[in-house]
């Protein structure tokens, strides 16, 4: 009941935030077209020819699948919110009241991504109507099936990710630097810029044990019927066992900070 | 005294400022080094991805695409180096109402807001972005005379100008926005278009991004120039020589409308 209303408290908070959402994801638009320009020169070079398996069809479902689930699943505003209410001390306010605050937060964050999937709405509608022709859809229900519920997990995995970056405000006055070189590795393993399948055998073995793979790349793979069969769901329990790992981690490093947090109020 | 000797005295004042600053932080300083160079590397692996498939991408050569990299990040780290963090701490100030110390100082607001802040980082990434270019140069077997490098040089200036005038104008939403900080990331949306031959953009999308927000010629015009010999150079350079007057310009103009916004919030 108390965390309907932290829902509820949620919607409310982000549709301040709405403009935000709507010229982020206008912008966001911008580097996945410039991707798509350049791949359809390099498929245009190789006169149609699939790279790594991906047909002309398949690279551009990738990509607008990524503006999609970045939109669905990606935190937006959670590490800067979190860390500020860290070092501005409003943690002590959550202190008092019944509540935990990463299972608050885990709360708030679907509310997050409900109003910021609804206002990038346009902008997704836009692309998808002009390059309609070239998408593919998932090949069976399994692709469907495994490929939302991998999508969710991957959601949890970037939040948890988010979440365990904020939480460094414990024990550093800047986290910027660390959010920056986080987004980084996530950005290039996770498969954002490319499918991963483009790259070499040895890097494929290494990112499957790596979270990375399962916040972007992994789902979207299955949704193209890329991986299928044993590999599915070797998959997803890896992916499975990095969320479970992920929230205890966060769980673990927010009860470490109270502690420091305490000790240094007190 | 003069007022260029005024302004030189204050942003010597600030790069002092700003190296003390640098010096007591070093390990954010050393990390923000390897955060650009691991950014660079992954542009480069990209690259040998996309050339381990074909030979040219709209009829350019790989190591003119590489030349293309390095001048894109020579062009932002000269940039980053001069502007970027004062533009990404700008949406902070005026949401904080510290805006107002930079309003008091005997200097153009607009100047001091810019320019408080040098990145030395930057200037270490840069030369990087220098190794590779020259790297790519002998590649190709180019070596440019001495006119080609003026005018490159040039190019660089005219490109940092574009750079400027599109970040300063997403960060000045701030003044419109509540919280621009996720916003001004908008910036490596547009510029890393830059980064990509401009012969592989086309229709409006092209026109757009040449033209109205003049992005790919940023890169394109001083790679072109060093590295592709055959492609005329004055109607790129002119170009955007001419956006970047425009865009700076236009900085100048949404800065003068910010002001406004802002003193008539605080009353």
């Amino acid at each position: 009941m108390k965390y309907r209303k932290a829902f509820a408290l949620g919607v409310q908070n982000t549709l301040v935030y709405r403009w935000n959402f709507l010229l982020k994801s206008l912008l966001g638009l911008v580097p996945v077209a410039g991707a798509l320009y350049l791949w359809s020169a390099l498929y245009r070079a190789r006169g149609g020819a699939a790279v790594s398996g991906y047909d002309f069809s398949q690279m551009v479902t990738y990509f607008v699948l990524t503006l999609v689930a970045e939109s669905l699943i990606t935190p937006a505003e959670e590490e800067w919110q979190i860390s500020a209410d860290i070092k501005d001390g409003r943690v002590s306010a959550y202190l008092l009241k019944p509540i935990e605050y990463p299972v608050f937060r885990l709360v708030l964050y679907p509310a997050a991504r409900l109003v910021s999937t609804a206002v990038t709405l346009v902008p997704i509608t836009i692309i998808v109507a002009i390059v309609w022709s070239h998408l593919v859809l998932p090949p069976n229900a399994t692709a469907w099936l495994a490929g939302a519920l991998s999508l969710a997990l991957a959601g949890l995995l970037q939040f948890f990710v988010s979440f365990a970056v904020a939480t460094l405000a414990f024990w550093l006055l800047e986290i910027s630097t660390l959010v920056f070189i986080v987004f980084s590795f996530e950005y290039f393993l996770s498969g954002r810029l490319f499918p991963l399948d483009l790259m070499p055998p040895y890097f494929r073995i290494v990112s499957e044990w790596l979270p990375f793979q399962y916040e972007m790349y992994f789902p979207i793979a299955i949704l193209l019927g890329k991986i299928d069969g044993t590999a599915l769901w070797r998959g997803l329990a890896i992916q499975a066992a990095w969320v479970i790992l992920g929230w205890l981690g966060c769980r673990w490093l927010w009860s470490c900070g109270l502690r420091r947090y305490q000790a240094v109020g007190g | 005294m003069s007022r260029l000797a005024l302004y030189g005295r204050i942003y010597a004042m600030f790069l002092r400022n700003s190296l003390i600053r640098d010096m007591s932080f070093k390990v954010n300083f050393l990390l923000w080094i390897v955060v650009e160079l691991l950014w660079f590397a992954a542009q480069l692996i990209f690259l040998e991805v996309l050339f381990s498939h074909v030979d040219r991408i709209a009829d350019w050569s790989k190591w003119q695409v590489v030349a293309l990299i390095g001048t894109h990040q020579l062009i932002s780290q000269i940039f980053q180096a001069l502007f970027y963090m004062n533009l990404s701490n700008l949406p902070e100030l005026v949401r904080t109402g510290k805006l107002d110390t930079f309003l008091l100082l005997p200097v153009d607001s607009q100047f001091s807001v810019s320019v408080r802040q040098f990145g030395l980082d930057n200037v270490v990434t840069g030369l990087v972005g220098i190794g590779i270019i020259t790297f790519a140069c002998a590649k190709l077997g180019v070596r440019p005379d001495l006119l080609t490098v003026a005018l490159y040089g040039l190019a660089i200036l005219l490109g940092v100008a574009v750079h400027y005038a599109i970040m300063f104008s997403l960060a000045t939403m701030s003044f419109w926005i509540v919280r621009a900080q996720g916003l001004i990331y908008g910036y490596y949306s547009l510029i890393n278009l830059s980064r990509n031959p401009q012969d592989v953009y086309r229709g409006v999308f092209g026109f757009v991004f040449t033209w109205i927000v003049p992005v790919i010629l940023v890169a394109n015009v001083p790679a072109r120039i060093l590295t592709r010999a055959d492609d005329p150079r004055l109607p790129g350079l002119f170009s955007l020589a001419a956006a970047a007057l425009l865009a700076l310009a236009l900085s100048r103009l949404i800065w003068k409308l910010a002001l406004r916004r802002y003193s008539s919030a605080s009353s």
